[in-house]
């Protein structure tokens, strides 16, 4: 079992139990980000909707960093995750429209 | 007593203008869901008539359809995405353009139209809705282009005497027309110029902007083109030209009077490259005649140095006599006029780029109602 913890930006809290950080356990091994976010969905389903698209895919204008480092830039979704890695959300630096 | 509540959809969120029937002072409240983009909102005159629905957007997480029971004191938004694309469709929800309350005769139906060009159904009031496969199926969807709004499904006609007919408007696609629930849709462009293809009467294609139809005249429609301002008297089957005395039949909105169905209001804009109000002038263009001439309504209005431009919702009425008019603008400016467009103020002037207005008369002693369908009355 790997445990990681997922930072949930102020936006997404009420949706989270107004929890703006969550541990999860990911069953799966070796796990992806993917793994991670599918158990958090479990504890916080209305997270799911707001960060990813019906088709799976991160929303354009939202970032997943897997510690330090953008999903974007290694492997998306399928980003590997260690135990004890830390996931954070945010809001992309887009807006002014 | 009756009031006024006019919904006001910003790029930032949602407003209201609330007055009396007298519409003699406008107080404004909001924002509601702020820093949202409100491309859509209604009220649904059924039940209790007290439900307001918008279609709510955040850049950064998502279009998402909510409601209010209490005008907007509080909202009611669902954990889970309630409009979205199944997953063998490959799309995803950007906006929703459209709310259309059901019929009298369908209490739990809405139906709401959202970019990408897909037309979304509830029959259990909102709790689950579904895409109408009929439409999201059309053989022509491959060849559907998108236009400045993206593809855009912004328009929703319904039959009041016929639960099965109706009329989308996408753009860029032009009119369909459903006459069996939605099963299947016919292209109904016979006469609408496309002025940006090579064939200008494809059988679609066509760039319409907006429709509109007065309840007492089903299938008797009206329709603001990008280029192109038509009528048709046989449900879409053909559409005549009736830009006679425009300064220009390009523009967005377009709103029907709520008691003259020979009664119609645009709000002209000069050409597609440029996007602002002809001249200077901010004008509605009325017509009396269904569409046989057009008045410049002006006064009130600025006619010196005004570079506006009025979205494709951005144009309503209200339902009391005479009737109240409203616009909003992309910087912000809301107008109003209680009779019937002969004269106007402004009734807010620092809102953000507004996008959708809607109008309501309540009144206290009875549930909210929709405007009944009159007969035609002569005008005064």
């Amino acid at each position: 079992m790997t445990r990681v913890a997922v930072l949930i930006p102020t936006p997404l809290r009420p949706f989270a139990g107004g929890r703006s950080r969550i541990q999860v356990e990911v069953p799966k091994h070796p796990p992806s980000l993917r793994d991670a976010l599918d158990a958090l969905w479990g504890e916080a389903p209305g997270v799911r909707d707001r960060v990813l698209t019906e088709q799976g895919e991160v929303r354009p204008h939202v970032n997943v960093f897997v510690g330090a480092e953008s999903c974007r830039w290694t492997g998306g979704l399928d980003t590997p995750i260690g135990d004890g890695a830390e996931i954070a959300i945010f809001p992309a630096i887009s807006g002014g429209r | 007593m009756k009031t006024v509540k006019v919904m006001i959809g910003t790029t930032k969120g949602l407003f209201f203008l609330n007055a009396s029937a007298s519409r003699a002072a406008w107080k404004l409240e909001g924002p509601h869901l702020a820093g949202r983009a409100i491309y859509s909102v209604a009220h649904d005159p059924r039940g209790q008539g007290k439900r307001l629905w918008a279609g709510a957007a955040s850049m950064h997480w998502g279009a998402v359809l909510v409601s209010s029971d209490d005008w907007g004191r509080t909202w009611d938004e669902p954990v889970e995405a309630n409009v979205k694309f199944p997953a063998d469709t490959g799309l995803a929800l950007k906006q929703i353009w459209q709310i259309a309350p059901g019929l009298d005769s369908e209490p739990d139906t809405l139906y709401c139209g959202v970019d990408p060009a897909a037309l979304f159904r509830t029959t259990d009031n909102g709790k689950s809705w579904e895409v109408v496969r009929g439409l999201l199926d059309h053989p022509h969807r491959d060849r559907w282009m998108p236009g400045g709004g993206g593809l855009c499904l912004h328009t929703i006609v319904r039959d009041p005497g016929n639960a099965d007919r109706m009329w989308v408007a996408i753009s860029s696609a032009g009119v369909y027309r459903t006459t069996d629930g939605g099963h299947t849709w016919t292209a109904r462009n016979n006469g609408i110029r496309a002025e940006f293809m090579p064939d200008k009467h494809p059988e679609f294609g066509q760039c319409v902007h907006k429709v509109v139809q007065h309840p007492s005249r089903a299938g008797r429609l009206f329709a603001q083109n990008h280029w192109g301002l038509y009528r048709s008297d046989d449900s879409g089957d053909s559409w005549q030209d009736i830009a006679r005395g425009v300064p220009s039949d390009f523009g967005f909105a377009m709103a029907m009077h709520p008691h003259e169905p020979d009664t119609v209001y645009i709000i002209p804009i000069k050409s597609d490259q440029v996007r602002v109000s002809p001249d200077g002038k901010l004008r509605v263009y009325r017509t009396r005649n269904g569409g046989r001439s057009w008045e410049a309504l002006t006064r009130g209005l600025p006619q010196r140095h005004a570079y506006d431009i009025v979205l494709r919702d951005g144009l309503t009425t209200d339902s009391l006599d005479p009737a109240g008019i409203y616009f909003g603008t992309r910087n912000g400016k809301l107008y109003a006029s209680k009779d019937n467009g002969g004269s106007w103020r402004l009734a807010a002037g620092d809102l953000p780029p507004i996008t959708c207005v809607r109008a309501v008369v309540l009144d206290e002693r009875k549930p909210a109602r929709r405007a009944k369908a009159r007969s035609p009355r002569r005008r005064r």
